[in-house]
Protein backbone atom coordinates (compact mmCIF):
# COMPACT_ATOMS: atom_id res chain seq x y z
CA UNK A 1 0.00 0.00 0.00
CA UNK A 2 0.81 3.80 -0.81
CA UNK A 3 1.42 5.11 2.82
CA UNK A 4 -0.35 8.20 3.83
CA UNK A 5 1.49 10.52 5.77
CA UNK A 6 -2.47 11.81 6.99
CA UNK A 7 -3.21 8.39 8.12
CA UNK A 8 0.41 7.75 9.77
CA UNK A 9 0.10 11.30 11.59
CA UNK A 10 -3.61 10.45 12.75
CA UNK A 11 -2.86 6.74 14.16
CA UNK A 12 0.66 7.90 15.75
CA UNK A 13 -1.09 11.10 17.45
CA UNK A 14 -4.03 9.92 18.75
CA UNK A 15 -2.33 6.89 20.22
CA UNK A 16 0.09 9.42 22.23
CA UNK A 17 -3.14 11.07 23.42
CA UNK A 18 -4.46 7.96 24.16
CA UNK A 19 -1.77 6.75 26.22
CA UNK A 20 -1.13 10.00 27.81
CA UNK A 21 -4.95 9.80 29.40
CA UNK A 22 -4.56 6.37 30.46
CA UNK A 23 -1.22 7.51 32.15
CA UNK A 24 -3.20 10.45 33.87
CA UNK A 25 -5.80 8.07 34.84
CA UNK A 26 -3.55 5.71 36.42
CA UNK A 27 -1.62 8.13 38.46
CA UNK A 28 -5.12 9.27 39.67
CA UNK A 29 -6.26 5.56 40.75
CA UNK A 30 -2.98 4.84 42.07
CA UNK A 31 -3.64 7.90 44.29
CA UNK A 32 -6.75 6.62 45.58
CA UNK A 33 -5.35 3.50 46.78
CA UNK A 34 -2.17 5.16 47.96
CA UNK A 35 -0.16 3.54 45.68
CA UNK A 36 1.32 6.61 43.95
CA UNK A 37 1.11 10.22 45.22
CA UNK A 38 -1.49 11.96 44.87
CA UNK A 39 -1.56 15.58 43.47
CA UNK A 40 -2.37 18.74 44.95
CA UNK A 41 -5.10 20.34 43.01
CA UNK A 42 -6.63 19.36 39.48
CA UNK A 43 -3.92 21.56 37.48
CA UNK A 44 -1.76 18.20 36.47
CA UNK A 45 -4.35 16.66 35.53
CA UNK A 46 -6.19 19.65 33.73
CA UNK A 47 -2.83 20.17 31.73
CA UNK A 48 -2.46 16.78 31.24
CA UNK A 49 -5.44 16.40 29.31
CA UNK A 50 -5.18 19.71 27.49
CA UNK A 51 -2.04 17.94 26.11
CA UNK A 52 -3.98 14.47 25.16
CA UNK A 53 -7.20 16.69 24.30
CA UNK A 54 -3.69 18.63 21.51
CA UNK A 55 -2.46 15.16 20.72
CA UNK A 56 -6.24 14.19 19.78
CA UNK A 57 -6.93 17.44 17.74
CA UNK A 58 -4.08 17.09 15.39
CA UNK A 59 -4.25 14.02 14.28
CA UNK A 60 -7.94 14.57 13.71
CA UNK A 61 -7.00 17.51 11.62
CA UNK A 62 -4.17 15.45 10.07
CA UNK A 63 -7.03 13.05 9.31
CA UNK A 64 -8.82 15.21 7.01
CA UNK A 65 -5.98 15.63 4.53
CA UNK A 66 -7.36 11.58 3.65
CA UNK A 67 -10.44 12.45 2.51
CA UNK A 68 -11.23 14.15 -0.62
CA UNK A 69 -14.99 15.90 1.01
CA UNK A 70 -13.86 17.00 4.44
CA UNK A 71 -16.89 19.02 4.20
CA UNK A 72 -18.80 15.90 4.01
CA UNK A 73 -17.21 14.17 7.18
CA UNK A 74 -19.85 14.13 9.42
CA UNK A 75 -21.46 11.50 6.87
CA UNK A 76 -19.05 9.04 7.82
CA UNK A 77 -21.00 8.31 11.64
CA UNK A 78 -23.83 6.61 9.57
CA UNK A 79 -22.38 3.24 8.99
CA UNK A 80 -21.20 2.06 12.61
CA UNK A 81 -23.28 -1.25 12.42
CA UNK A 82 -20.85 -2.54 9.57
CA UNK A 83 -18.08 -0.18 9.03
CA UNK A 84 -15.13 0.06 11.57
CA UNK A 85 -13.84 3.62 10.35
CA UNK A 86 -17.47 4.88 11.41
CA UNK A 87 -17.23 3.09 14.56
CA UNK A 88 -14.15 5.35 14.85
CA UNK A 89 -15.43 8.29 13.75
CA UNK A 90 -17.64 8.40 16.66
CA UNK A 91 -15.46 7.41 19.40
CA UNK A 92 -12.66 9.51 18.28
CA UNK A 93 -14.65 12.64 19.24
CA UNK A 94 -16.46 10.62 21.81
CA UNK A 95 -13.37 9.89 23.52
CA UNK A 96 -11.76 14.09 22.98
CA UNK A 97 -15.46 15.17 24.77
CA UNK A 98 -14.28 12.55 27.56
CA UNK A 99 -10.81 13.67 28.20
CA UNK A 100 -12.06 17.44 27.40
CA UNK A 101 -14.96 17.15 30.44
CA UNK A 102 -12.00 15.30 32.86
CA UNK A 103 -9.74 17.91 32.33
CA UNK A 104 -12.38 20.31 33.17
CA UNK A 105 -14.04 18.95 36.29
CA UNK A 106 -10.10 18.59 37.41
CA UNK A 107 -9.54 22.17 36.41
CA UNK A 108 -12.92 23.53 38.21
CA UNK A 109 -12.41 21.07 40.83
CA UNK A 110 -15.46 19.44 40.29
CA UNK A 111 -16.21 15.86 42.07
CA UNK A 112 -16.71 12.56 39.99
CA UNK A 113 -13.88 12.79 38.17
CA UNK A 114 -12.56 8.98 38.52
CA UNK A 115 -16.32 7.84 37.05
CA UNK A 116 -15.30 10.73 34.40
CA UNK A 117 -12.50 8.70 33.47
CA UNK A 118 -13.71 5.19 33.89
CA UNK A 119 -15.80 6.38 31.21
CA UNK A 120 -12.55 8.16 29.03
CA UNK A 121 -10.69 4.80 29.70
CA UNK A 122 -13.66 2.96 28.19
CA UNK A 123 -14.04 5.28 24.86
CA UNK A 124 -10.14 5.35 24.50
CA UNK A 125 -9.73 1.31 24.53
CA UNK A 126 -12.80 1.73 22.06
CA UNK A 127 -10.89 3.62 20.22
CA UNK A 128 -7.81 1.63 20.08
CA UNK A 129 -9.92 -1.60 18.82
CA UNK A 130 -11.56 0.58 16.38
CA UNK A 131 -8.78 2.33 15.15
CA UNK A 132 -6.52 -1.36 14.95
CA UNK A 133 -9.87 -3.15 13.47
CA UNK A 134 -10.31 -0.77 9.90
CA UNK A 135 -6.74 -2.28 9.25
CA UNK A 136 -7.19 -5.59 10.70
CA UNK A 137 -10.95 -6.96 9.46
CA UNK A 138 -9.79 -6.37 5.45
CA UNK A 139 -8.93 -10.24 5.21
CA UNK A 140 -6.91 -10.02 2.10
CA UNK A 141 -4.74 -7.48 3.35
CA UNK A 142 -2.96 -10.40 4.75
CA UNK A 143 -0.23 -8.70 6.84
CA UNK A 144 -2.75 -6.72 8.27
CA UNK A 145 -5.30 -9.37 9.04
CA UNK A 146 -4.43 -10.74 12.34
CA UNK A 147 -5.24 -9.69 16.27
CA UNK A 148 -1.57 -8.20 16.36
CA UNK A 149 -2.24 -5.48 14.44
CA UNK A 150 -4.83 -4.40 17.54
CA UNK A 151 -2.57 -5.58 19.90
CA UNK A 152 0.46 -3.31 18.78
CA UNK A 153 -2.08 -0.09 18.28
CA UNK A 154 -3.01 -0.19 21.85
CA UNK A 155 0.54 -1.32 22.90
CA UNK A 156 2.37 1.36 20.75
CA UNK A 157 0.17 3.87 21.03
CA UNK A 158 0.50 3.26 25.27
CA UNK A 159 4.08 3.20 25.44
CA UNK A 160 4.42 6.26 23.27
CA UNK A 161 1.87 7.59 25.56
CA UNK A 162 3.30 6.99 28.58
CA UNK A 163 6.79 8.26 27.33
CA UNK A 164 5.31 11.73 26.80
CA UNK A 165 3.53 11.63 30.35
CA UNK A 166 6.60 11.00 32.16
CA UNK A 167 8.46 13.97 30.09
CA UNK A 168 5.37 15.95 31.14
CA UNK A 169 5.55 14.76 34.49
CA UNK A 170 9.19 15.47 34.94
CA UNK A 171 8.06 19.29 33.74
CA UNK A 172 4.95 19.58 35.67
CA UNK A 173 6.16 18.06 39.20
CA UNK A 174 4.14 15.63 41.02
CA UNK A 175 6.16 12.67 41.81
CA UNK A 176 5.17 10.45 39.37
CA UNK A 177 7.68 10.34 36.78
CA UNK A 178 9.67 7.55 37.68
CA UNK A 179 6.18 5.87 38.06
CA UNK A 180 5.50 6.88 34.14
CA UNK A 181 8.77 6.20 33.22
CA UNK A 182 8.64 2.57 34.55
CA UNK A 183 5.30 1.73 32.71
CA UNK A 184 6.62 3.58 29.41
CA UNK A 185 9.42 1.38 29.55
CA UNK A 186 7.37 -1.68 30.40
CA UNK A 187 4.93 -1.00 27.39
CA UNK A 188 7.77 -0.21 25.21
CA UNK A 189 9.49 -3.58 25.87
CA UNK A 190 5.97 -5.43 25.46
CA UNK A 191 5.22 -3.51 22.20
CA UNK A 192 8.52 -4.76 20.74
CA UNK A 193 7.95 -8.01 21.54
CA UNK A 194 4.45 -8.12 19.91
CA UNK A 195 5.71 -5.91 16.78
CA UNK A 196 8.55 -8.34 16.23
CA UNK A 197 5.94 -10.66 16.81
CA UNK A 198 3.72 -9.66 13.61
CA UNK A 199 7.04 -9.14 11.53
CA UNK A 200 7.90 -13.02 12.25
CA UNK A 201 4.19 -14.07 11.22
CA UNK A 202 4.53 -11.40 8.37
CA UNK A 203 7.48 -13.12 6.92
CA UNK A 204 5.72 -16.72 6.68
CA UNK A 205 2.59 -15.39 5.19
CA UNK A 206 2.06 -17.29 2.23
CA UNK A 207 -0.63 -15.61 -0.21
CA UNK A 208 -3.64 -16.67 -1.01
CA UNK A 209 -4.52 -15.15 -4.20
CA UNK A 210 -2.11 -15.69 -7.53
CA UNK A 211 -2.04 -14.49 -10.33
CA UNK A 212 -3.94 -17.84 -11.18
CA UNK A 213 -6.79 -17.29 -8.85
CA UNK A 214 -6.55 -13.16 -10.56
CA UNK A 215 -7.42 -14.49 -14.11
CA UNK A 216 -8.76 -18.06 -13.48
CA UNK A 217 -6.05 -19.72 -15.56
CA UNK A 218 -4.57 -22.77 -13.93
CA UNK A 219 -1.17 -22.62 -15.66
CA UNK A 220 1.85 -22.17 -13.82
CA UNK A 221 3.41 -19.74 -16.03
CA UNK A 222 1.59 -16.54 -16.57
CA UNK A 223 3.51 -13.04 -17.70
CA UNK A 224 1.86 -10.11 -17.82
CA UNK A 225 2.35 -8.09 -20.93
CA UNK A 226 0.12 -5.21 -20.43
CA UNK A 227 -1.88 -3.72 -17.88
CA UNK A 228 -4.38 -1.38 -20.06
CA UNK A 229 -2.46 1.78 -20.13
CA UNK A 230 0.43 3.21 -20.25
CA UNK A 231 0.41 5.81 -18.07
CA UNK A 232 -0.29 5.48 -13.97
CA UNK A 233 -3.64 5.45 -12.98
CA UNK A 234 -5.15 5.05 -9.21
CA UNK A 235 -4.14 1.37 -9.17
CA UNK A 236 -0.89 2.08 -9.83
CA UNK A 237 -0.49 4.54 -7.03
CA UNK A 238 -2.40 3.89 -3.77
CA UNK A 239 -1.58 0.33 -3.98
CA UNK A 240 2.44 0.36 -4.13
CA UNK A 241 4.72 2.26 -1.87
CA UNK A 242 6.96 2.69 -5.12
CA UNK A 243 10.15 1.91 -3.09
CA UNK A 244 13.03 0.01 -3.50
CA UNK A 245 13.19 -3.19 -1.27
CA UNK A 246 16.22 -1.54 0.22
CA UNK A 247 14.28 1.15 1.43
CA UNK A 248 12.29 -1.00 3.23
CA UNK A 249 14.37 -2.74 4.89
CA UNK A 250 16.33 0.35 6.34
CA UNK A 251 12.91 1.80 7.54
CA UNK A 252 12.19 -1.39 9.14
CA UNK A 253 15.39 -1.47 10.97
CA UNK A 254 14.97 2.19 11.91
CA UNK A 255 11.51 1.95 14.05
CA UNK A 256 13.01 -1.07 15.22
CA UNK A 257 16.18 0.82 16.59
CA UNK A 258 14.21 4.05 17.51
CA UNK A 259 10.56 3.13 18.65
CA UNK A 260 11.96 0.70 21.16
CA UNK A 261 15.69 -0.04 22.37
CA UNK A 262 16.71 4.10 22.08
CA UNK A 263 13.80 5.10 24.05
CA UNK A 264 14.00 2.62 26.77
CA UNK A 265 17.77 3.23 26.89
CA UNK A 266 16.92 7.14 27.02
CA UNK A 267 14.42 6.08 29.87
CA UNK A 268 16.51 4.93 32.07
CA UNK A 269 19.49 7.25 31.51
CA UNK A 270 16.58 9.95 32.65
CA UNK A 271 14.92 8.29 35.45
CA UNK A 272 18.52 7.90 36.73
CA UNK A 273 20.23 11.67 35.93
CA UNK A 274 16.81 12.93 36.78
CA UNK A 275 16.63 14.58 33.49
CA UNK A 276 14.12 16.41 31.67
CA UNK A 277 15.91 16.74 28.50
CA UNK A 278 16.45 13.19 28.50
CA UNK A 279 12.52 12.33 28.66
CA UNK A 280 11.78 14.70 26.19
CA UNK A 281 14.44 12.93 23.91
CA UNK A 282 13.19 9.98 24.24
CA UNK A 283 9.57 10.67 23.23
CA UNK A 284 11.06 12.55 20.39
CA UNK A 285 13.27 10.06 19.45
CA UNK A 286 10.16 7.39 20.09
CA UNK A 287 7.56 9.42 17.80
CA UNK A 288 10.22 9.37 15.04
CA UNK A 289 10.39 5.68 15.40
CA UNK A 290 6.45 5.44 15.34
CA UNK A 291 6.26 7.48 12.40
CA UNK A 292 8.66 5.15 10.60
CA UNK A 293 6.77 2.10 12.13
CA UNK A 294 3.74 3.21 10.27
CA UNK A 295 5.26 3.99 7.03
CA UNK A 296 6.42 0.29 6.97
CA UNK A 297 2.93 -1.09 8.76
CA UNK A 298 1.38 0.78 5.01
CA UNK A 299 4.35 -0.33 3.12
CA UNK A 300 4.43 -3.73 3.60
CA UNK A 301 0.73 -4.53 2.94
CA UNK A 302 0.90 -5.90 -0.21
CA UNK A 303 -3.13 -5.75 -2.11
CA UNK A 304 -4.24 -8.20 -3.74
CA UNK A 305 -5.29 -5.84 -6.91
CA UNK A 306 -1.85 -5.36 -7.46
CA UNK A 307 -1.47 -8.61 -9.06
CA UNK A 308 -3.25 -7.24 -11.86
CA UNK A 309 -0.49 -4.58 -12.36
CA UNK A 310 3.06 -6.56 -12.75
CA UNK A 311 3.90 -5.03 -15.87
CA UNK A 312 3.25 -1.42 -17.73
CA UNK A 313 3.40 -2.95 -21.20
CA UNK B 1 -34.21 -12.33 -6.79
CA UNK B 2 -32.02 -10.47 -9.43
CA UNK B 3 -28.47 -10.15 -9.87
CA UNK B 4 -27.23 -8.47 -13.03
CA UNK B 5 -24.06 -9.30 -14.34
CA UNK B 6 -21.61 -9.69 -17.43
CA UNK B 7 -20.17 -12.64 -18.09
CA UNK B 8 -17.07 -12.81 -20.58
CA UNK B 9 -15.82 -15.16 -22.72
CA UNK B 10 -11.99 -14.98 -23.08
CA UNK B 11 -12.07 -17.65 -25.87
CA UNK B 12 -13.29 -14.45 -28.24
CA UNK B 13 -11.89 -11.76 -26.64
CA UNK B 14 -9.68 -10.18 -28.83
CA UNK B 15 -8.21 -7.17 -26.68
CA UNK B 16 -9.23 -4.17 -28.85
CA UNK B 17 -10.33 -2.24 -25.99
CA UNK B 18 -14.02 -1.75 -28.08
CA UNK B 19 -15.69 -1.92 -24.40
CA UNK B 20 -12.98 0.21 -22.81
CA UNK B 21 -13.59 3.49 -24.52
CA UNK B 22 -17.34 2.68 -25.14
CA UNK B 23 -18.00 2.61 -21.27
CA UNK B 24 -15.74 5.91 -21.45
CA UNK B 25 -17.51 7.68 -23.43
CA UNK B 26 -21.14 6.66 -22.36
CA UNK B 27 -20.32 7.25 -18.84
CA UNK B 28 -18.48 10.41 -19.36
CA UNK B 29 -21.03 11.67 -20.93
CA UNK B 30 -23.79 11.27 -18.37
CA UNK B 31 -25.90 12.93 -15.31
CA UNK B 32 -23.43 11.42 -12.83
CA UNK B 33 -20.89 13.57 -14.57
CA UNK B 34 -17.68 13.17 -16.16
CA UNK B 35 -14.49 10.71 -15.34
CA UNK B 36 -11.51 13.32 -15.34
CA UNK B 37 -8.50 12.72 -17.12
CA UNK B 38 -4.98 14.64 -16.78
CA UNK B 39 -2.52 14.86 -19.64
CA UNK B 40 -4.50 13.11 -22.11
CA UNK B 41 -2.05 13.55 -24.90
CA UNK B 42 0.98 14.67 -22.28
CA UNK B 43 3.76 13.01 -20.47
CA UNK B 44 2.14 11.04 -17.64
CA UNK B 45 -1.19 10.82 -18.95
CA UNK B 46 -4.16 9.49 -16.06
CA UNK B 47 -7.57 8.74 -16.41
CA UNK B 48 -10.72 7.28 -14.19
CA UNK B 49 -11.95 4.19 -16.12
CA UNK B 50 -14.53 1.65 -15.18
CA UNK B 51 -13.31 -0.82 -17.53
CA UNK B 52 -9.43 -2.06 -18.27
CA UNK B 53 -8.69 -4.67 -20.71
CA UNK B 54 -5.29 -6.30 -20.01
CA UNK B 55 -2.86 -8.77 -21.67
CA UNK B 56 -1.59 -11.98 -19.92
CA UNK B 57 1.20 -14.22 -21.97
CA UNK B 58 0.24 -17.90 -20.77
CA UNK B 59 2.73 -20.62 -21.18
CA UNK B 60 6.06 -20.57 -22.14
CA UNK B 61 7.38 -20.06 -26.08
CA UNK B 62 6.78 -21.56 -28.52
CA UNK B 63 3.37 -22.97 -26.13
CA UNK B 64 2.05 -19.92 -25.54
CA UNK B 65 -1.47 -18.36 -25.07
CA UNK B 66 -2.14 -14.70 -25.29
CA UNK B 67 -5.42 -14.02 -23.14
CA UNK B 68 -7.00 -10.62 -23.12
CA UNK B 69 -8.63 -10.45 -20.10
CA UNK B 70 -10.99 -7.42 -19.21
CA UNK B 71 -11.47 -6.42 -16.11
CA UNK B 72 -14.10 -4.34 -14.22
CA UNK B 73 -16.41 -3.97 -11.22
CA UNK B 74 -16.91 -8.01 -10.59
CA UNK B 75 -20.93 -7.03 -8.96
CA UNK B 76 -20.01 -9.61 -5.49
CA UNK B 77 -22.88 -11.09 -4.13
CA UNK B 78 -21.23 -10.59 -1.25
CA UNK B 79 -19.23 -7.36 -1.83
CA UNK B 80 -16.67 -6.68 1.00
CA UNK B 81 -16.77 -2.84 0.05
CA UNK B 82 -20.22 -2.23 0.99
CA UNK B 83 -20.42 -3.34 4.89
CA UNK B 84 -16.73 -0.89 4.78
CA UNK B 85 -18.10 2.12 3.57
CA UNK B 86 -18.23 4.92 6.77
CA UNK B 87 -21.45 7.21 5.16
CA UNK B 88 -23.32 4.21 3.19
CA UNK B 89 -22.69 5.89 -0.22
CA UNK B 90 -21.47 2.26 -1.45
CA UNK B 91 -24.63 0.20 -1.58
CA UNK B 92 -25.58 -2.98 -3.57
CA UNK B 93 -28.82 -2.82 -4.67
CA UNK B 94 -31.37 -5.55 -3.59
CA UNK B 95 -33.63 -5.24 -6.84
CA UNK B 96 -31.00 -5.91 -9.23
CA UNK B 97 -27.66 -6.77 -7.40
CA UNK B 98 -25.79 -3.92 -8.88
CA UNK B 99 -23.24 -2.47 -6.59
CA UNK B 100 -22.93 1.35 -7.26
CA UNK B 101 -21.50 4.78 -4.98
CA UNK B 102 -23.50 7.55 -4.28
CA UNK B 103 -21.13 10.52 -5.14
CA UNK B 104 -23.37 12.68 -3.35
CA UNK B 105 -22.39 11.35 -0.20
CA UNK B 106 -18.64 9.60 -1.02
CA UNK B 107 -16.30 11.44 0.95
CA UNK B 108 -13.46 10.24 -0.86
CA UNK B 109 -11.65 8.24 2.27
CA UNK B 110 -10.37 5.50 -0.29
CA UNK B 111 -11.84 2.20 2.49
CA UNK B 112 -13.77 0.85 -0.41
CA UNK B 113 -10.77 0.65 -2.86
CA UNK B 114 -8.62 -0.88 -0.01
CA UNK B 115 -11.18 -3.15 0.43
CA UNK B 116 -11.60 -4.25 -2.72
CA UNK B 117 -9.32 -7.59 -3.58
CA UNK B 118 -9.97 -6.51 -7.71
CA UNK B 119 -8.84 -3.49 -8.02
CA UNK B 120 -12.04 -2.06 -9.76
CA UNK B 121 -12.84 1.17 -7.69
CA UNK B 122 -10.77 4.30 -8.77
CA UNK B 123 -10.78 7.49 -7.16
CA UNK B 124 -11.63 10.21 -9.54
CA UNK B 125 -9.26 12.58 -9.17
CA UNK B 126 -10.93 15.84 -9.76
CA UNK B 127 -14.28 15.06 -8.28
CA UNK B 128 -12.55 13.29 -5.18
CA UNK B 129 -15.12 10.75 -5.34
CA UNK B 130 -14.76 7.02 -5.49
CA UNK B 131 -16.13 5.75 -8.38
CA UNK B 132 -16.69 2.05 -10.65
CA UNK B 133 -18.79 0.21 -13.02
CA UNK B 134 -22.64 1.37 -12.18
CA UNK B 135 -23.65 -1.44 -14.97
CA UNK B 136 -24.35 1.41 -17.14
CA UNK B 137 -27.76 1.61 -14.57
CA UNK B 138 -28.52 4.64 -16.44
CA UNK B 139 -29.13 2.71 -19.74
CA UNK B 140 -30.28 -0.48 -19.15
CA UNK B 141 -33.61 1.25 -17.34
CA UNK B 142 -33.89 3.78 -19.95
CA UNK B 143 -37.27 3.11 -21.74
CA UNK B 144 -36.32 5.80 -24.44
CA UNK B 145 -33.71 3.59 -25.58
CA UNK B 146 -35.05 0.79 -28.22
CA UNK B 147 -34.75 -2.83 -26.66
CA UNK B 148 -32.19 -4.55 -27.74
CA UNK B 149 -29.80 -1.22 -26.87
CA UNK B 150 -30.77 -1.97 -23.15
CA UNK B 151 -27.55 -3.14 -22.17
CA UNK B 152 -24.15 -1.84 -20.65
CA UNK B 153 -22.53 -0.32 -23.33
CA UNK B 154 -19.36 -1.96 -22.95
CA UNK B 155 -21.88 -4.89 -24.30
CA UNK B 156 -22.82 -2.93 -26.69
CA UNK B 157 -19.35 -2.17 -28.49
CA UNK B 158 -18.22 -5.57 -28.06
CA UNK B 159 -17.29 -6.51 -32.12
CA UNK B 160 -17.20 -10.81 -31.20
CA UNK B 161 -19.83 -10.64 -28.54
CA UNK B 162 -17.15 -11.74 -25.63
CA UNK B 163 -19.34 -10.13 -23.14
CA UNK B 164 -22.79 -11.09 -22.32
CA UNK B 165 -25.25 -9.39 -19.78
CA UNK B 166 -28.02 -10.66 -18.03
CA UNK B 167 -29.51 -12.39 -14.85
CA UNK B 168 -27.82 -15.01 -12.87
CA UNK B 169 -30.28 -15.89 -10.61
CA UNK B 170 -32.28 -16.87 -13.70
CA UNK B 171 -31.40 -20.26 -14.71
CA UNK B 172 -32.49 -19.72 -18.23
CA UNK B 173 -30.59 -16.25 -19.40
CA UNK B 174 -28.18 -16.43 -21.64
CA UNK B 175 -25.22 -15.96 -19.08
CA UNK B 176 -26.92 -18.68 -16.94
CA UNK B 177 -26.66 -20.73 -19.72
CA UNK B 178 -23.07 -19.84 -20.88
CA UNK B 179 -21.81 -20.14 -17.52
CA UNK B 180 -23.28 -24.11 -17.28
CA UNK B 181 -22.15 -24.91 -21.01
CA UNK B 182 -18.91 -23.54 -20.95
CA UNK B 183 -17.35 -23.89 -17.62
CA UNK B 184 -17.92 -20.16 -16.37
CA UNK B 185 -15.92 -19.52 -13.50
CA UNK B 186 -15.37 -16.58 -10.49
CA UNK B 187 -11.97 -14.42 -10.27
CA UNK B 188 -10.47 -14.96 -6.75
CA UNK B 189 -12.76 -17.67 -4.93
CA UNK B 190 -10.73 -17.82 -2.16
CA UNK B 191 -11.89 -14.83 -0.68
CA UNK B 192 -15.81 -15.65 -0.89
CA UNK B 193 -16.68 -12.27 -2.41
CA UNK B 194 -19.08 -14.52 -4.93
CA UNK B 195 -18.61 -12.18 -7.82
CA UNK B 196 -21.74 -12.10 -10.11
CA UNK B 197 -19.58 -11.64 -13.01
CA UNK B 198 -17.97 -14.65 -14.70
CA UNK B 199 -15.55 -15.48 -17.32
CA UNK B 200 -15.60 -18.22 -19.65
CA UNK B 201 -12.37 -20.23 -19.61
CA UNK B 202 -9.81 -20.61 -23.22
CA UNK B 203 -11.68 -23.20 -24.80
CA UNK B 204 -10.47 -25.96 -27.72
CA UNK B 205 -12.38 -24.43 -31.33
CA UNK B 206 -13.25 -27.75 -32.71
CA UNK B 207 -15.30 -28.10 -35.61
CA UNK B 208 -17.99 -29.63 -35.26
CA UNK B 209 -19.66 -31.09 -38.51
CA UNK B 210 -22.25 -33.42 -39.25
CA UNK B 211 -23.40 -35.82 -42.04
CA UNK B 212 -26.07 -33.88 -43.84
CA UNK B 213 -23.41 -30.80 -43.90
CA UNK B 214 -21.05 -33.22 -45.87
CA UNK B 215 -23.71 -34.23 -48.44
CA UNK B 216 -25.98 -31.53 -50.19
CA UNK B 217 -29.47 -32.75 -49.02
CA UNK B 218 -31.00 -30.53 -52.18
CA UNK B 219 -28.36 -31.90 -54.23
CA UNK B 220 -30.62 -32.45 -57.62
CA UNK B 221 -29.02 -35.71 -58.14
CA UNK B 222 -30.19 -37.40 -55.02
CA UNK B 223 -33.79 -35.77 -55.17
CA UNK B 224 -33.82 -37.99 -58.20
CA UNK B 225 -31.75 -41.26 -56.70
CA UNK B 226 -28.66 -42.11 -57.61
CA UNK B 227 -28.00 -43.06 -61.58
CA UNK B 228 -28.32 -46.77 -62.54
CA UNK B 229 -24.72 -48.22 -62.51
CA UNK B 230 -23.63 -51.51 -64.18
CA UNK B 231 -22.52 -54.28 -61.62
CA UNK B 232 -19.07 -55.01 -61.49
CA UNK B 233 -18.94 -58.56 -63.54
CA UNK B 234 -20.48 -57.28 -66.73
CA UNK B 235 -18.89 -56.11 -69.59
CA UNK B 236 -17.92 -52.37 -70.00
CA UNK B 237 -17.44 -50.16 -72.92
CA UNK B 238 -13.74 -50.65 -72.92
CA UNK B 239 -13.64 -53.40 -70.74
CA UNK B 240 -10.85 -52.58 -68.88
CA UNK B 241 -12.87 -49.64 -66.14
CA UNK B 242 -15.88 -50.87 -64.63
CA UNK B 243 -17.60 -49.62 -61.78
Amino acid sequence: MHPAFSVIFLTTLIGVGQGLFLALYVAEAGALFELLPAQEGGGFFAAGSALALGFLAVGLFASFFHLGHPERAWRSAAMWRTSWLSREVIVLPGFMAAVFAYGLAHYLGFGGTLMLGGLGVLLCLGLFICTGMIYACLRFLQEWATPLTVVNFILLGCASGFTFAAAFAAVAGGGVTLVFGEWAVVLALAAMCTRVAALVRNRRIKPKSSLQTAIGVKHPRIAQKAQGFMGGSFNTREFFHGRQPSVLRLVKWTFLVLAFPVPVALLLAAMALNSQPFFMLAFAVQYCGLVAERWFFFAQANHPQNLYYQAIS
Amino acid sequence: MTQLALVIDLNVCVGCHACVTSCKEWNTSGAAGFMSDDNPYDRDPTGTFFNRVQTFEVGEYPDTQTVHFPKSCLHCEDPPCVPVCPTGASYKRPEDGIVLVDYDKCIGCKYCAWACPYGVREIDEHQKVMKKCTLCVDRIYDEKLPQDERKPACVQACPTNARLYGDIHDPESVVSKAIRDNGGYQLMPEWGTQPANHYLPRRKTEMRIHKDELERADNPLKIDGLLPKPGVKEPALDDVTSW
